[in-house]
């Protein structure tokens, strides 16, 4: 069966241990987490947790079905129609070019958030094949450090 | 009304009616135990290790159809449990199991008999909870039970730290549960009924497939009346023995690795699978892809979760097995059994060309013997409990099995250990009936100790041994499959088992012949006694038929030639 990619929200009631369950459930039944985010739902007791995950058709089915079995899960979401972001922050000497490095941020809707003695900072938020480009990219100004944020969702 | 929290434990658990709770106490459970004793609302059975606690509460369960309570201390005491709460878990068997924590201030800090229960916990039950709030004790052990009973049932875990069972507080126990996330679907879907019915009148070779769900569902009427209706055969997992009734005609007997001749042809040749709380397990299926290779298959069960796990299913239902099985039978008034007559016959030709059967000797006891006549002699009267191994196999082939919870055993976990604590929580549940723990002789050393507990509180369980001096089910693989070599399954070296089950308390017969089995288990219901029946079983008797691990079920070795 082909492999497909999958973005699953989980609204879960947002209590100790809850993310344990849900990547405890990944980790025995062998199933696997590409990138994993959680934060609470503003004004609500419940947390919203987005998952990117790689299987087949099956495996991506028993994923839904065994989230759903959690007691605190309230609903889960197989992402179809989805607006998908993903955050970047990008740590480059000083000493790089930093007309470069703005221009490069700015074409992936970025830009410099910090600057120091000896680095400068830069974030992007993008859909997550574009933030795979710009890492690619950022490659030739020497990065010293890559943090991504994992991937967040909402169905259209 | 103001109280502690042991004593608000002890509430609740009178609340949910609870009869009797089995455990062993300990540093950081002491302050419940303390309520425990100045009530006298439930009896508390003093297992002689965590293990057997938690195993008789299950087999309680198993018996009454009731959540099964036990009770342990933290760190090594929660660890011991473990074992049985993931038997019960395997098996979705309703349990609370209640564990002492260390206080709060000292969770984290690697304090004395500290361990993270909710975390070891975590996958093999339905739901835990770790206290840490006296407000929320009161609802969380009124979820628990709700959790533990309700949908697919499991045991549920309540991890309660010291100082919240020595904290004060007011005590109201709720009436009724709301989890706004939690609500299982048991009703099933009409539309997919009305087409599952469409589907059997349509059909040429139906089978019904009766699963362990059926058992917890108690749904076997209902489930009789509708192989009766259609005159449909059926087949039962190991899970399931006496859903359908021994003397059934329609029964073809248990499919799967173990399985009979005609059953596990039944399944390679229907042409629509009618499965009822089932859930296509490995040693059901044998190789997936030949499994009931020429059906469509109607899938009902309460968990949507096993519904496509493992086979395609066509007619998926989600619901519970009683709900769904009634609606049936509505929609299946104008059923004709004639359209299954050829199928019946065929499957005749199949039973009488391989019956479920076994050469018996008049020199040595075999081990199938040993099974039947414990069912000419006590029969419908008796639930037979079982340990894992060749005697469960064979227990589960020979014994006439009249009713549903008249059969106990580890099928989903395979628990070595289990029988005989189950069969003291069978016993204490259901006491009018005789409780027959069938063992071996490796598995019944895994807690001989409740010889102690059995003997202590009369609970007059009888174990019989069925003794090769072999880890028997082991060494038939090894004879299969290992070229004989018998790596460390040989148990010649044993215990007396006569005295040792004497020592405790209890009684002890040795048997040779099949005229001393008789006198034994005669003697043995009347002293009415916790027991050990050591039966010299044939050394190098067989499972048979036997379908090779990943192999087609209609691949059987029917006999084994030395």
């Amino acid at each position: 069966m082909e492999i497909v990619r999958r973005v699953i929200s989980v609204i879960v009631m947002n209590e100790s241990s809850v993310l344990a369950r849900v990547s405890g459930l990944f980790a025995g039944r062998g199933y696997n987490i590409d990138s994993l985010t959680v934060a609470p739902i503003p004004g609500s007791e419940l947390s919203h947790i987005t998952i990117v995950t790689y299987g087949n058709q099956k495996v991506i089915e028993q994923i839904t079905k065994q989230l759903n079995k959690l007691i605190p899960t309230l609903k889960v979401i197989e992402h179809e129609e989805m607006v998908e972001k993903e955050m970047v922050l990008v740590k480059f000497p000083i000493e790089s070019n930093l007309s470069d490095i703005q221009a490069l941020s700015s074409a992936y809707n970025g830009g410099i958030v910090n600057v120091g003695i000896d680095m400068v900072i830069t974030m992007v938020a993008d859909e997550p094949v574009r933030i795979r480009h710009y890492i690619e990219a950022a490659q030739r100004y020497n990065p010293i450090e890559i943090v991504r944020g994992g991937v967040v969702a909402i169905e259209r | 009304m103001q109280m502690n929290g042991a004593q608000m434990v002890c509430e609740a658990l009178i609340a949910e009616g609870v009869k009797t709770v089995f455990g062993y106490p300990g540093g950081a459970i002491m302050n419940v135990y303390d309520e425990i004793y100045k009530q006298n609302s439930f009896e508390h059975i003093l297992t002689r290790h965590e293990q057997a606690a938690v195993h008789a509460a299950d087999g309680y369960a198993r018996a009454t159809g009731e959540v099964g309570v036990a009770m342990v201390t933290s760190g090594p005491g929660f660890t011991n449990a473990v074992t049985g709460l993931a038997t019960a878990y395997m098996d979705s068997i309703p349990m609370v199991v209640i564990s002492g924590q260390v206080p709060l201030s000292l969770i984290g800090t690697d304090g004395f008999q500290e361990i993270d229960a909710v975390g070891i916990s975590r996958p093999c039950t339905k739901h835990n909870y770790l206290v840490s709030d006296l407000a929320d004790l009161p609802r969380i052990i009124k979820e628990a039970f709700h959790i533990a009973s309700s949908g697919r049932p499991g045991p549920v875990l309540v991890d309660v730290p010291k100082d919240i069972t020595a904290e004060y507080g007011e005590f109201v126990y709720p009436s009724d549960v709301n989890i706004p996330t939690y609500k299982p679907n048991c009703k099933g879907n009409d539309r997919q009924i009305k087409k599952a019915a469409e589907a059997i009148k349509a059909a040429k070779k139906p089978l019904l497939y009766v699963g362990g769900g059926a058992v917890l569902s108690d749904a076997y009427t209902y489930i009789r009346e509708l192989a009766a209706l259609g005159q449909i055969p059926a087949v039962e997992t190991l899970m399931a023995r006496g859903v359908m009734g021994a003397e059934n005609p329609l029964l073809l007997g248990m499919l799967g690795m173990h399985g009979n001749y005609a059953s596990n042809m039944a399944m390679s040749e229907t042409d629509l699978v009618i499965s009822l709380g089932a859930r296509f397990d490995d040693r059901v299926t044998g190789k997936l892809s030949e499994f009931a290779r020429y059906a469509d298959i109607i899938h009902v069960d309460i968990d949507p979760a096993n519904i496509g796990k493992l086979v395609d299913v066509d007619y998926p239902i989600v619901g519970d097995v009683t709900n769904v099985v009634k609606k049936l039978l509505e929609e299946l008034k104008d059923i004709n059994p004639e359209n299954y007559a050829s199928w019946r016959a065929t499957l005749k030709r199949y039973d009488d060309l391989h019956p479920q059967a076994f050469r018996d000797s008049d020199e040595v006891i075999k081990p199938q013997w040993v099974i039947e006549r414990i069912g000419q002699l006590v029969g419908e009267q008796a639930i037979i409990t079982s340990d894992v191994g060749q005697h469960q196999m064979w227990a589960a082939q020979h014994y006439p099995f009249d009713r549903p919870r008249q059969w106990i055993n580890s099928g989903g976990l395979g628990t070595m250990g289990f029988g005989f604590p189950a069969a003291i929580g069978a016993k204490r549940g259901v006491p009018e009936k005789t409780v027959i723990n069938i063992t071996g002789d490796g598995s019944i050393l895994m807690n001989v100790q409740e010889l102690v507990t059995a003997a202590e509180y009369q609970i007059p369980v009888i174990n019989v041994i069925l003794n090769n001096n072999y880890l028997g089910m082991v060494r038939q693989w090894q004879t299969f499959f290992y070229d004989k070599r018998y790596s460390e399954t040989d148990l010649s070296f044993q215990p007396n088992f006569k005295a040792l089950a004497e020592a405790c308390g209890g009684l002890g017969y040795d048997v040779t012949t099949k005229e001393e089995f008789d006198a034994a288990l005669k003697d043995a219901i009347e002293q009415n006694k916790v027991c050990f029946i050591n039966v010299s079983v044939n050394r190098l008797e067989n499972v048979l038929p036997m379908v090779p691990a990943g192999g087609a079920l209609y691949n059987m070795l029917l006999d084994h030639k030395e």
